[in-house]
This record gives structure tokens, C-alpha cells and sequence, in this order.
């Protein structure tokens, strides 16, 4: 027998209903979930289908980056932070180096640092897209929309690849600069794919800020206030949603980010929508940023010579150093004791403190809602577990 | 069958074949893997499905998010002790005949992350492979390459005989015992039936 | 921002009986922390957040040290008469620091964008006295990663809502980020093994089959 729609718009409200009153349904959610962007666990308490409470459950890829990270020396933990967020390798770089270079005063060449933005936001570009394309497969997109954005990072990858080496895992940057120079031609390349992104942009942003589906399973979707939101350690594009405007490019203004004209976008619901359009928005700005720094780009060296990278010993003390990643900020704690390896190593994941209010998100929403609110925040497991 | 007698059958429009073949034909052409991802190398395993690569040339783009519907899983990234018993266990619940590629340094000895004391050194000290790719990540060809070397595998499995495809072999287990947590390490740290690491010898 | 030795006056001020002390850091990047002692950490990092001039309200980063127990051998000059004689002779001095746990917390402002104002909490040595204050009252964020540093470090915070393994399993017992944590010996060893790992490697080198001597006859016989 089938229901007809006024049937359902006349049943009667939940609390009203004569269902029996049971308990709730526990459910283990991962680590082998097809949405749960690779072996992150939810335990999850539900009343039908709404969610009571939720637990995550992390340690799945726990692989000891940190301990690996004292007992190596300062320049071996560099390929080891590619396989932190392994979206965003050349950020990861960024942020490892940035900090070994406050631990022991070392200036960058200026080509370098531009060369560090370039990357950082072609990084950020891809990540997004990426993001966008996952999302759009957890709302039920299946396969489509994540074509296209893999297609599009396709083209980022193959600038980093012919760049470092490598499509992923680049181990690009060192303390005191960059570890190659880029061509004329590398340079021509990287403009190409910077025009032609403006395009891809329109076409996504036409696919997903008008469409129905979208806009009901994420507006109001994972509402999250401003004060919880700076309480709890949020930062990235999700603190940004909330309306509240800390971006370390404006406020740290490290590297030579002063330099550049941007805007900050601001959500003002703190939902998976504001979220969601933060990322696109953020992806134009970058934009401008990569305009700007193709045209002002100095030549020059992209390494400070007086650097020793090999047999590298900073002076006893201790520095913390952060960038803003694409997820978040990023930061590197390091402690030297003078010798050739860190006393102490220690990673800031944003995705890991952005789970924290992963509950506060989740309370109240359906489990499909589960994984769209988890899909707009944006985690990577390597860095979450480390 | 002889050789020349199928060409010639050919030529009268008569297609002749054994229902080995057949049956490995078909299998090969459309191995299910599991929609499974650990680490870094899983993006990559995304990115040969997707549009560049295109895994769908060669019959596998169908990525089941379930393992009773799976034909092959593809171990891609670093298998931590935490996730290994879990491992094992979608291992367990793949119906047979069932595949596994270790992808990547991680999966095949804990690559990168070998000294840590929360990574398991290698997949295959609690379940079989099949095909090892190494590379940190490997790239999506050499992930196309295991797939075809998987696939030379199954052309070549036969369906009777002495030397039959295991999964036929009654005798041969199907399922592997899933580690526990230990206080210290897994219980066992491996299998001892299916992992026997070669004994350094040196002076 | 203003400096650490206003903060750490004020501070003191505020909350009475409150001792803090400024840990200088030698560095060139210059970030020098606050030690807090356990009893009033709550009460000081409160101030440090509602403070009208700090307004520190969001903590960025939570991080455990291991600092092991340390014997320092110095030489001192000490005088004493030999044969009648004063002469100035050098004697080993050894001194012993005991080890202790930290836990560090990176401070900023959001709301008038300065920091980072770095405090550290000590405990009192890393056998049984690993208790330290949570504040994760205070601050949410610190939530998961004081849960991280229980789990690898074994520091026990009161006032934490929910202290339990989040990295490793539950019946997992050691803290493997202490500095004396030793793994399972379960991989096999590299070619080229050295040092720690040389000797470790050794233990798993098979003896060489024991030779009759047969073998040197066999190439005698073929010249
Ligand atoms: S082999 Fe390399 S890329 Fe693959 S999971 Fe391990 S660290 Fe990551």
C-alpha cells in the first residue's frame, strides 16, 4: 500500500505519535564508511533517525608523526609533513618551514617567498575544489561533480609535479627559501591554469548555489555560534562562517602576505552553507592574490646560502609558528635542545581541534546530515590522527 | 583445442572457447573493489577512478561501499595496529574469490612510518596479497599496472585440476583470524601461517 | 600587546596568592612563557581571558613535554690544603634535576588580534604526581588535545570532562610519546642498520650454520 502526500502532511507531529518509546540505537559510524573521508569513527546515538549523541572516535591513523618527527633531524622531518594533510603538502611545507626559521632566525630570499605564495594558493585552489567535489558526493552527487574538481586538480598537480617531483608528497620548501627555482616556463604554465580556473569556478558555482537539493540539505544544516565557534579553537574557513573575521594572511601577515590586496569572505549563519560558499568565494580571491604575485615576482636566488640544511643545529630554545592552512591554521611547536633533532615536535592539526564541536553540530540532525555537516568541515585523517 | 582448428572455426564465423576462459573473462573484466581508503595512497586511488585516469577502461570503477559486494580490496595507505584488526575483518566478510593489492610503501612494510609504534609493518602479516605495488604514493598508472597484473593473475587461475585457483580449494582457508589489542602490541603481532619473515644472517 | 612582566604582575595582582614565574627563551624567535603554578592555574587563565586589555579567548595549541631526569656534572674550583699547602683544585660537582611533565598552551586574541601569550603547568614529577589542572572549562578547544596528551603522556587533568584513550586503544597501557617509552620489537631491521638500531638489529641475526669443514675439501678435490 503506498502513502499518499497528504497522508504524510497530515501525520501527526512526532512528540504527538503513538511510536513506542524504546531506547536509543547506538551506531557505530566508520572507520569504513564510504563518506567518512577515510577511517574516521562516529559512534552515534539515535532516536529513529535523529541523532541523540555522538562520539568520535580517532586513532585510525595514528602514525606517530610526532614521535618520528624527535627522533629525525630537522631537515628529515620535511618530506614527513607532505603526509600530514596530504591535499596540501606545499602548505604543510610552508608552516614546518616557517617555524624552523623563527626557531633559528633565518631570513628567505624574496623570489622564494614569492614562490611560497604562489604554491600556498594554488594548494588552497585545489583543496577547495577537491572539497567541493567530496561534499557534492555526500549530499548524493555520486561521482558527477567530483569528476570535474578532480579534473581541475589534475591540472594543479601536474604544475607541482613538474615543479618538485612529485604530484602529491612535494617536499618543496626548506628553512631559508625553496628547494628549486621555477622556469619561465613553469611560470607561464601556472598563469594559464590560474585563467582558465575562473571558468571551472562559474560553471561549479552555477551547479551549486542555486540548486535545490543543495540548499535544503545544507541551509540551517550544522549551525554553530560565533562564541563557541572562537571558544573552541575553530579557525579556518569554518570560524570565517561564523562571521568572525580571523584570517593569519591579514592578521600574522607572515611571508610578504601584506603585500597583496585580498578580502576576507564572511559567513554570518555559521552553517554548512556559509561553509560551503566560503570555500568558493575564498577560491577567488586566491585568484587575485596568484594575479598579483605572477606580476610583481622579483628574479633572484630561492635559498638563503648562508643556510646549512644538512647538519642543521638551532640554538636551544623554542618557537611556535603557524600559517593558514586551507583547512585552518596550521602550526609547528618546536623545542631544540641545540642538537640536530627537535627535543620536542609537536603539530597543530586544524582539522582535529575543528572536530571538536563535531557534537554540538551534529545534535538534532538526521544521519545524512551527519555527513554533510562532517564533509564542510574538511578533515584529512593524516592530519587529524597525525 | 588446436590452434588451427579455432582459426579456421573463426573464419566460418564459429566462436569456440572453454568455459575457463569464459568464466576468467568475465571475471577479469569486472573486478569490484571496495570502496576502502587509509591514507595519502587513497587519494590516489581516487584519482585513478576519476577523470584522467579512468580506471573504468579496465572494469573497475565500480567501487562498492560494502565488502560482501566485493571482489578485490585495496589496501592504499598506512594500516596503523588500531585499524588492523579491522582490516582483517573486511577481509573476513569479502565473499570469494577475493583479491588484494597492498598499495603503497605503508601497506607493504610501513614504508615512511615503519618505526612507529602504532603502525603495523605490512599488511601481509595477517592477511594474503596479491600484488604489491610499492611508491610513496604510487601513481595512478602503477595502480593500473597492479590492476592488470591482477588481472594476468585471474586469466591464468584455473578451474580444475591439481593446480586449481585456491578459492576452489576447499582446504584453504578463506578467512583469517582477527588480531586483538594487547596491551602492549596486537596479539599476535603477526600470523604466524601466513607470515614468515626471512632470518637476517650475518656475521 | 603589553609586556610578559606587566601581564605577570597584573596577573599576580589579580589573583591572589598566585605565583608565576617568566621562563625566558633563548631563541631569536622570541617567545618567552609564563610558568603557572597548578593551584591558581584556573583562576589565572580566567583573568587572562576576561582581561579588557588581553582578551586571550582563544587557545590555539596544547602540547606535552617530557623533560626526563637530568644529572649535570660541573667542574668547581674548590681550595683545600694539601700537605700544609692551600692549592685550588677542580672537583666534579654532579648535580640532579628531576624529570617532570609539561603541558604547554598557546594563547591568542581574536577579538584585539595579538599574542601569543605561551603558558606552561609543571607537575610534580613523572611517576605519580602527574596531576594538572583541565582547562578545558576554560577553553573547549583544549578538549581533545589534553585528552591526546593523557593518552601519549600519562598526565592526569582534573576537570576534564571526558579523560580517556583517544589515540590508541583502550587497553593499550604504556604512554608512548614519554622519552623512555620503548616500542615492541616487532620489524624487521633495515640493511644498513646503526647505532640504537645496530644493536637492536643484532638480536635478530640468525646464527651461521655451523661448518663440518666438508666444503673446503670439496674445493681442494676440484683444485
Ligand atoms: S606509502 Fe606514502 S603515500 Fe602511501 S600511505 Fe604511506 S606515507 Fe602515504
Amino acid at each position: 500500500m503506498s502513502v499518499g502526500f497528504h497522508e504524510l502532511a497530515e501525520a501527526p507531529p512526532r512528540a504527538m505519535s503513538s511510536r513506542l518509546e524504546g531506547e536509543l540505537l547506538e551506531v557505530s559510524l566508520g572507520p569504513q564508511h564510504p563518506s567518512t573521508h577515510g577511517v574516521f569513527r562516529m559512534n552515534v546515538a539515535l532516536d529513529g533517525e535523529i541523532v541523540r549523541k555522538l562520539k568520535p572516535v580517532f586513532g585510525y591513523l595514528h602514525r606517530n608523526h610526532e614521535q618520528i618527527g624527535e627522533n629525525t633531524s630537522y631537515l628529515g622531518s620535511m618530506p614527513y609533513t607532505d603526509r600530514l594533510d596530504y591535499f596540501c603538502s606545499m602548505t604543510n611545507n610552508w608552516a614546518y618551514a616557517l617555524s624552523v626559521e623563527k626557531l633559528a632566525g633565518i631570513e628567505v630570499p624574496e623570489r622564494a617567498e614569492y614562490l611560497r605564495v604562489i604554491l600556498a594558493e594554488l594548494t588552497r585552489l585545489q583543496n577547495h575544489t577537491s572539497l567541493l567535489g567530496f561534499l557534492l558526493s555526500d549530499m548524493g552527487a555520486w561521482g558527477t561533480p567530483l569528476m570535474y574538481a578532480f579534473r581541475e586538480r589534475e591540472k594543479i598537480l601536474d604544475l607541482f609535479e613538474s615543479l618538485s617531483g612529485s604530484r602529491m608528497m612535494c617536499d618543496y620548501m626548506r628553512f631559508g627559501g625553496c628547494r628549486v627555482d621555477a622556469g619561465a616556463d613553469w611560470m607561464e604554465r601556472a598563469e594559464k591554469v590560474a585563467d582558465g580556473f575562473p571558468r571551472f569556478l562559474d560553471e561549479f558555482e552555477k551547479l551549486i548555489t542555486s540548486n535545490e537539493i543543495l540548499l535544503a540539505r545544507t541551509q540551517e544544516v550544522g549551525r554553530i555560534s560565533a562564541e563557541l565557534a572562537v571558544n573552541a579553537g575553530l579557525t579556518g574557513p569554518i570560524l570565517r562562517a561564523c562571521g568572525v573575521n580571523y584570517d593569519l594572511r591579514k592578521v600574522d601577515g607572515y611571508g610578504i602576505y601584506p603585500r597583496f590586496k585580498f578580502r576576507v569572505p564572511l559567513g554570518d549563519h555559521g552553517d554548512c552553507y556559509d561553509r560551503l560558499m566560503m570555500r568558493a568565494l575564498e577560491m577567488r580571491e586566491s585568484l587575485g592574490i596568484l594575479q598579483q604575485a605572477f606580476a610583481q615576482i622579483p628574479a633572484g636566488p630561492v635559498m638563503n646560502p648562508k643556510v646549512k640544511i644538512r647538519a642543521f643545529k638551532p640554538p636551544a630554545g623554542e618557537a611556535y609558528g603557524r600559517i593558514e592552512g586551507p583547512k585552518g591554521e596550521l602550526g609547528f611547536y618546536l623545542i631544540s635542545d641545540g642538537s640536530a633533532n627537535p627535543y620536542r615536535y609537536r603539530v597543530r592539526p586544524p582539522s582535529f581541534i575543528n572536530l571538536t564541536v563535531l557534537e554540538d553540530m551534529c545534535l538534532g540532525h538526521t544521519v545524512a546530515d551527519v555527513m554533510v555537516i562532517l564533509g564542510s568541515i574538511d578533515i584529512v585523517m593524516g592530519e587529524v590522527d597525525r | 583445442m588446436n590452434e588451427g582448428l579455432l582459426s579456421e572455426l573463426k573464419k566460418q564465423g564459429i566462436f569456440v572457447t572453454s568455459l575457463q576462459e569464459l568464466y576468467n573473462w568475465g571475471r577479469l573484466n569486472s573486478i569490484w573493489p571496495l570502496q576502502f581508503g587509509l591514507a595519502c595512497c587513497a587519494i590516489e586511488m581516487i584519482a585513478t577512478a576519476a577523470s584522467r585516469y579512468d580506471l573504468a577502461r579496465f572494469g573497475g570503477e565500480v567501487f562498492r561501499p560494502s565488502p560482501r559486494q566485493a571482489d578485490l580490496i585495496i589496501v592504499a595507505g598506512t594500516v596503523t595496529k588500531k585499524m588492523a584488526p579491522q582490516v582483517v575483518r573486511l577481509y573476513n566478510q569479502m565473499p570469494d574469490p577475493k583479491y588484494v593489492i597492498a598499495m603503497g610503501a605503508c601497506a607493504i612494510s610501513g614504508g615512511p612510518f615503519k618505526q612507529g609504534y602504532n603502525v603495523l609493518k605490512g599488511i601481509d602479516r595477517y592477511i594474503p596479497v596479491d600484488v604489491y605495488i610499492p611508491g610513496c604514493p604510487p601513481r595512478p598508472e602503477a595502480l593500473l599496472h597492479a590492476f592488470m597484473e591482477l588481472q594476468r593473475k585471474i586469466e591464468e587461475q584455473r578451474l580444475t585440476g591439481a593446480g586449481k585457483a585456491d578459492h576452489l580449494e576447499a582446504s584453504l582457508p578463506s578467512e583469517f583470524p582477527v588480531p586483538a589489542f594487547g596491551e602492549h602490541d596486537l596479539q599476535p603481532p603477526a600470523n604466524p601461517a601466513l607470515f614468515r619473515p626471512p632470518a637476517v644472517e650475518r656475521n | 600587546m603589553e609586556s610578559l612582566e606587566r601581564i605577570k604582575a597584573r596577573a599576580e595582582e589579580a589573583v591572589p596568592g598566585a605565583t608565576i614565574k617568566i621562563i625566558p627563551n633563548a631563541s631569536p624567535a622570541n617567545q618567552p612563557s609564563l610558568l603557572i603554578d597548578s593551584d591558581h592555574t584556573l583562576a589565572v587563565v580566567q583573568f587572562l581571558r576576561n582581561d579588557a586589555a588581553l582578551r586571550l579567548d582563544f587557545c590555539s595549541n596544547v602540547t606535552g613535554v617530557d623533560w626526563l631526569d637530568r644529572t649535570v656534572t660541573t667542574k668547581v674550583k674548590v681550595k683545600t690544603l694539601i700537605d700544609g699547602e692551600e692549592k685550588e683544585i677542580e672537583q666534579p660537582q654532579v648535580e640532579n634535576f628531576p624529570g617532570y611533565l609539561e603541558t604547554v598552551y598557546h594563547l591568542y586574541s581574536i577579538a584585539l588580534k595579538h599574542g601569543p601569550v605561551v603558558i606552561r603547568l609543571r607537575t610534580a614529577d613523572r611517576a605519580d604526581g602527574v596531576h594538572l589542572p583541565s582547562l578545558t572549562p576554560v577553553y573547549r578547544s583544549a578538549e581533545f588535545q589534553e585528552r591526546e596528551i593523557f593518552d601519549l603522556y600519562g598526565i592526569r587533568f582534573h576537570g576534564h570532562p571526558d579523560l580517556r584513550r583517544i589515540l590508541m586503544w583502550d587497553e593499550f597501557v604504556d604512554h608512548p610519546m614519554r622519552k623512555d617509552y620503548r616500542e615492541p620489537d616487532d620489524y624487521e631491521y633495515e640493511p644498513t642498520p646503526h647505532d640504537e638500531v645496530l644493536e637492536r638489529a643484532k638480536e635478530h641475526y640468525a646464527a651461521r650454520p655451523q661448518l663440518d669443514g666438508a666444503e673446503n675439501l670439496a674445493a681442494d678435490e676440484h683444485g
